[in-house]
């Protein structure tokens, strides 16, 4: 019988560190599945960033490196211009690509840099413990908004997607979503299309994902995944918004 | 090339950089520096490498951290207050046991400070001025010459340890033009030992595709039970090493100096001149010149603290190399310090009356 579902190639065998119902373990996965469908795992760079995907690199059987927190569109400049021929993309949170990194995300799209940036937005930082992200939703309860986050206190929502695709520098941008099997395959579909781009020389792609972080929204799985789909959308539309 | 060619220490660096086999190059505008990034501009096409104007200092230490990563030579400058924004990076490339060439001319601060010469930078460049437990090289050419052997071993260097090198200049020498020969001349170690580790040997750590291969990791990152401090240690020893092997200094008139003025760069310069006059009128005044601040010499300076009746350590700082002076002769004789800073430069009329006051 031919096997119809195989570990990728490019995943370690390793216990996960994530959170029950976290989003980034079925986005590692959606990498490693289309490194290998495109003949690139030894050819790949990746890059860690800062966040609760700092360890990355324990799931994934191909080159990576760490980057500085935000510096991982800097990094990925560095490697790419060195070494045209690797395919070379940045994995990035919300705190570490919309508030630290702001500055290098925007230059190196607006430089039309040849990489792939993989950007989790799930509303809220993790790693530190719940803490407002750029991309926290108003009237979101975080550890630093205790009675939910305030325009006039903590500014808008950041809209990384909507922002970044003004720039003619930018190739491809779409906002997708994992809450759901449906979503699951649409956003593999987009993050291919983002590395494909890359062998193509075609320039710099973004992929926004949301994903839940049951942990710190206070949800359980199930209830976080439903958050995501009706309450984020909401404020981050899905869909492609330049190409 | 071995003509003479009268270029400005900005360019003579940058040249120096592509000889050595830098191919990488990422830097932000900032005065008193700004021929580098120009010359690398128009310089680096040319080679076949990469030159990229960074939107800011910290984005230009990670992609050279990036280019590093690949294996390429790889350098970025700036001055003073563009360093202050590199530490973060800094720190990561010795976390990461990353070679790379950070040059600093200098000008003087705290804050904006001005755009002039100084030289008060030398506590950040030595004690290491980003997060945790490392060193960086730091080496301080004293003329244009010296500059292009200076840069060229930078990249030796960071190479065979697999480390940041810092070139420590300041503005007067970036700036001021000088005839230079564009061939590497050795700039042997005290302890004899040079080797050399040319841009060829091939680096069997970077990061390229997983061909063929195991894949690579690059990260600083250590969580494991006692992980860090085992990485912390295997530093160390790597820095031991560098200590008995690199360090690097001129001392004239070792043999008979009552007085020995210690100095580097520009201010070596003007001490040398003092000295010279001093001679000719019989007094036994003699310099030591480190070009390697880190490591410093030590034991150079011990062994002189022997015969010497006292140091003056001369800077265009409040007193920051005159720390490492005491230090390295465990205070056994008076250290004696006269500086200028905020772009003040010593004369050498300001020096002699400072050497009469302790004769």
């Amino acid at each position: 019988m031919d096997p119809i579902f195989l570990k990728p190639n490019s995943l370690k065998d390793a216990s996960t560190h994530y959170c029950a119902g976290c989003g980034h373990g079925i986005v590692h996965r959606l990498i490693a599945e289309i490194v290998d469908e495109l003949d690139i795992r030894e050819k790949v760079i990746g890059i860690a960033p800062v966040g609760c995907a700092v360890l990355a690199y324990d799931y994934w059987n191909f080159d990576v490196t760490e980057a500085a927190h935000g510096r991982v569109p800097a990094v990925a400049t560095g490697i790419k211009r060195s070494r045209p021929e690797t395919i070379v993309f940045g994995y990035q949170g919300d705190g570490d690509l919309a508030a630290i990194g702001t500055a290098e995300i925007i230059h190196a799209a607006n430089r039309g840099e040849n990489i792939t940036i993989i950007f989790i937005n799930n509303s809220v930082y993790g790693m530190t413990g719940g803490q407002m992200a750029p991309t926290t939703m108003l009237k979101q309860k975080t550890s630093t908004t205790q009675s939910g986050r305030e325009q006039k206190l903590h500014g808008f929502p950041l809209k990384v997607c909507e922002l970044l695709s003004i720039l003619p520098g930018v190739f491809y941008a779409e906002r997708v979503s994992v809450h759901s099997p449906q979503n699951v395959l649409k956003t593999k579909k987009a993050i291919k299309k983002a590395f494909q781009n890359q062998v193509d020389e075609k320039g710099f792609s973004i992929i926004e994902v949301l994903s839940q972080c049951p942990t710190y929204t206070g949800l359980s799985s199930k209830e976080s995944t439903k958050w995501v789909g009706e309450e984020m959308t909401k404020q981050y539309p899905l869909g492609v918004f330049k190409e | 090339m071995t003509k003479k060619v009268l270029m400005c220490g900005n360019e003579v660096l940058a040249e120096s950089a592509i000889m050595a086999g830098c191919r990488f190059y990422a830097g932000y505008p900032i005065t008193p520096q700004n021929e580098i990034p120009a010359y690398m501009s128009r310089r680096m096409p040319e080679v076949g490498g990469v030159f990229i104007q960074s939107e800011s200092e910290i984005s230009a230490i990670n992609m050279v951290f990036g280019a590093s990563l690949t294996g390429a030579r790889a350098m970025t400058s700036s001055s003073s207050p563009g360093i202050s924004l590199k530490q973060e990076g800094i720190s990561y490339l010795a976390g990461c046991e990353l070679p790379a060439v950070i040059v600093n001319v200098m000008r003087g601060g705290p804050g904006l400070g001005n755009i002039a010469p100084s030289q008060s930078d030398y506590f950040q460049a030595t004690k290491g001025g980003g997060h945790g437990d490392y060193r960086q090289i730091v080496l301080a050419p004293a003329s244009l010459q010296e500059i292009v052997d200076v840069t060229m071993l930078s990249f030796d260097l960071a190479d065979r340890y697999r480390m940041p090198v810092m070139i420590l200049g300041d503005g007067l020498l970036g700036q001021m033009m000088e005839p230079v020969i564009l061939s590497q001349s050795a700039l042997r170690p005290c302890s004899g030992q040079a080797e050399r580790t040319p841009p060829s040997v091939k680096k069997d750590w970077i990061l390229d595709g997983c061909k063929g291969r195991k894949p690579r990791l690059i990260r600083s990152l250590l969580l494991g039970n006692g992980e860090l401090e085992r990485f912390n240690e295997r530093l160390q020893k790597k820095y031991d090493e560098i200590k008995n092997k690199e360090v690097r200094c001129e001392i004239l008139h070792g043999e008979d100096s009552k007085i020995m003025l210690v100095a580097y760069g520009t201010v070596s310069r003007i001490c040398r001149k003092v000295v010279k006059t001093l001679r000719e009128q019989g007094k036994k005044v003699g310099l030591v010149r480190p070009v390697s601040l880190w490591p410093f010499p030590e034991k150079e300076l011990k062994a002189l603290a022997e015969n010497v009746e006292a140091f003056l350590t001369v800077e265009m700082s409040c007193g920051q190399m005159v720390e490492d002076v005491r230090l390295g002769i465990e205070c056994r004789k008076p250290v004696h310090f006269y500086g200028r800073s905020g772009g003040g430069v010593p004369t050498e009329e300001d020096i002699v009356k400072e050497i009469e006051k302790i004769m």
